[in-house]
């Protein structure tokens, strides 16, 4: 139950080989999926069973999957849309939280309240008088479609409000003593303080951005908007969706740049992710 | 002359809440006015304007809307399509939410029972929650396609007959399940596994030495309580995002064969997104939310119940 001292190979063994086979059954999508993206189309027809192919066709593959669809204008579109999110979301959500953290305002409750009725409704739910809106507004298919939704973000206000209020009240009575200004204190003594909530509400913002197919199925219509989610849609669509070979190729090139983001920072990802449940 | 007296600086101590009090009440109002305003914009007016709609039989292009009272709710009672959405979500729901449970913390055991290779287990079984699964829905769809994909090959080995798995209506659903267990079980792991660092070593020695020799002993009596407000929480996330199912029908198979994978938010997609019935799809996104608010008023009852009564 509890990880004692460190137990013999053999008193081990047991563990291992039982956590081994569900990590094989959990890579085995990844596994087939890059195994098909370096065969021929002959070969996955033949014999799909075996990982490693016979005749590398991974330059045939990869290049018919950049050239049938933009894929990296997809990947470019993502990151534009991520980011943008990011830096609206922590533009909005951050003063707020701290004023909601550590001033002393009448309404503040109030505001809290609506912040928590905010946590419990899901974004498809605006998502219809959305839509109507920005197709009234003839914003449909755009950037700011993709992204104005999403600039409050309530789970963000709530993160950073429990992390703020943690913070010595000290640190800003020193910083005011300074003549800093409450704007300042905010982005150059609060936000600094909370770093691991920071980075641990972008990793959980980005990968749920980037993850997301309903909003840019719901307002995206060109290619040229697509973001990765929709891309693989839009790859389907077209007729190399029907070379298998071409397709897994086009999944790994949009798969990998967040599984490698996730191998590279795997403890504030986890983190991330985890802590922002309550939002998922 | 305040500033005669013995500890002269109390008096700008003393005045100074008072001028902060204001000042500060006026920083906060500022610093919280553009999240208050974009909350209403974007989230809480938007959702309050989708239950009007819901009672409004209004199709985006049409010239007006009228008011029609439950019309659509009553429409949704007879609608094939809705009912079977309905009755797939609360399925998928039933059978991913406590098999990835039960998988999880199976696994979150087992990775947490030793230091071997906990870290690369850990990032092994959360991989999926990070990864595109629109893409890794097409990464299964070759897996369990019905005469290429390794999976009918393999137990073609074994001599069993393939299967189709997402194409026919008997095996969509389960098939979906599967991959929606696959996509939630890393999360659920990380979430006990955190559960279970936080569990004190001295209440295992202390269970020893009251007589709990055996694992499933010590499971029972120690990890399994200790754990409860974890479990609820992981119940409650896990069963909001089955509830949210979508991307893999939208990729996969928009719903069929014969409605036979049909979930509330692809329908609700359709309706409101391709066939621009504004206000029937928000007849449907108001069942969603209704679900989804009854499953948290749920956990806040039974963590109330906890609270007072153990």
């Amino acid at each position: 139950m509890r990880p004692g001292p460190e137990r013999s190979l053999l008193a081990d063994l047991p563990r291992l080989l039982l956590l081994g086979f569900g990590a094989l059954l959990v890579l085995a999508p990844y596994l087939w999926m890059l195994s098909a993206s370096l065969k021929p189309g002959g070969e996955i027809f033949r014999d799909s069973l075996s990982l490693w192919p016979e005749r590398f066709h991974a330059l045939e593959n990869y290049g018919k999957a950049l050239r049938e669809v933009p894929l990296l204008r997809f990947l470019l579109n993502g990151a534009v849309v991520c980011l943008a999110i990011l830096a609206l979301q922590l533009l909005f959500a951050v003063p707020c939280a701290y004023a909601l953290a550590k001033l002393r305002w009448c309404g503040r409750e109030a505001m809290f309240a609506l912040v928590l009725a905010g946590l419990l409704i899901p974004a498809h739910v605006p998502a219809l008088p959305l839509y109507a809106g920005f197709a009234a507004a003839g914003l449909l298919d755009s950037y700011a479609a993709l992204v104005a939704p999403f600039a409050i973000s309530v789970f963000g206000i709530f993160m950073f409000r429990q992390a703020f209020r943690s913070l010595p009240d000290e640190l800003i009575q020193a910083a005011r003593m300074d003549g800093m200004g409450e704007l300042g204190i905010v982005w150059r003594v609060v936000l600094p303080n909370a770093w691991p909530t920071a980075t641990a509400f972008a990793t959980f913002s980005i990968v749920a951005h980037w993850n997301d197919l309903f909003w840019p199925l719901v307002v995206v219509q060109s290619p040229a908007m697509a973001t990765p989610a929709l891309g693989v849609l839009f790859f389907r669509a077209e007729e190399a969706g029907n070379d298998v070979g071409a397709l897994m190729a086009a999944s790994v090139i949009v798969t990998a740049p967040m599984v490698a983001f996730f191998l590279l920072a795997q403890r504030r990802f986890i983190q991330g992710v985890a802590t922002a449940g309550l939002k998922g | 002359m305040p500033d005669a007296l013995p500890g002269g600086f109390a008096a700008p101590l003393l005045r100074q809440p008072a001028q902060a009090g204001l000042g500060e009440a006026a920083a906060g109002w500022l610093l919280a006015a553009p999240a208050a305003l974009a909350l209403f914009a974007l989230l809480l007016g938007p959702s309050l304007m989708l239950l009007a709609l819901s009672f409004t039989d209004w199709e985006l292009g049409a010239d007006g809307l009228r008011w029609i009272g439950l019309g659509n709710y009553a429409e949704l009672l007879e609608d094939d399509s809705f009912l079977a959405a309905l009755r797939n979500t609360l399925l998928y729901v039933a059978v991913v939410m406590p098999a990835s449970i039960g998988l999880g913390l199976g696994v979150a055991l087992l990775v947490e029972g030793g230091t071997r290779l906990r870290a690369a287990f850990r990032a092994i079984y959360f991989l999926p929650v990070v990864s595109l699964l629109v893409a890794m829905a097409t990464a299964w769809q070759f897996l369990l396609h019905p005469t290429i994909g390794p999976v009918n090959r393999l137990l073609g080995l074994f001599g069993i007959t393939p299967v189709n798995w997402l194409g026919s209506s008997d095996w969509v659903l389960p098939s979906l399940c599967a991959i929606g267990v696959w996509e939630n079980l890393g999360y659920v792991v990380v979430l006990f596994m955190a559960g279970l660092i936080a569990i004190p070593a001295e209440l295992y020695a202390a269970a020893e030495v009251d007589g709990a020799r055996s694992g499933w002993a010590r499971f029972r009596l120690v990890t399994w309580p200790l754990l409860g407000p974890t479990t609820l929480f992981v119940v409650t996330i896990t069963a909001i995002r089955c509830l949210r199912v979508f991307d893999t029908v939208a990729a996969l198979t928009k719903g069929g064969p014969n409605k036979a994978s049909e979930v509330l938010l692809h329908v609700m997609y359709k309706e409101g997104f391709t066939y621009f019935r504004i206000g029937y799809s928000a007849a449907i996104t108001a069942v969603f939310l209704a679900v989804v608010l009854a499953l948290m008023l749920l956990q806040t009852r039974i963590l109330d119940r906890r609270v007072h009564y153990a």
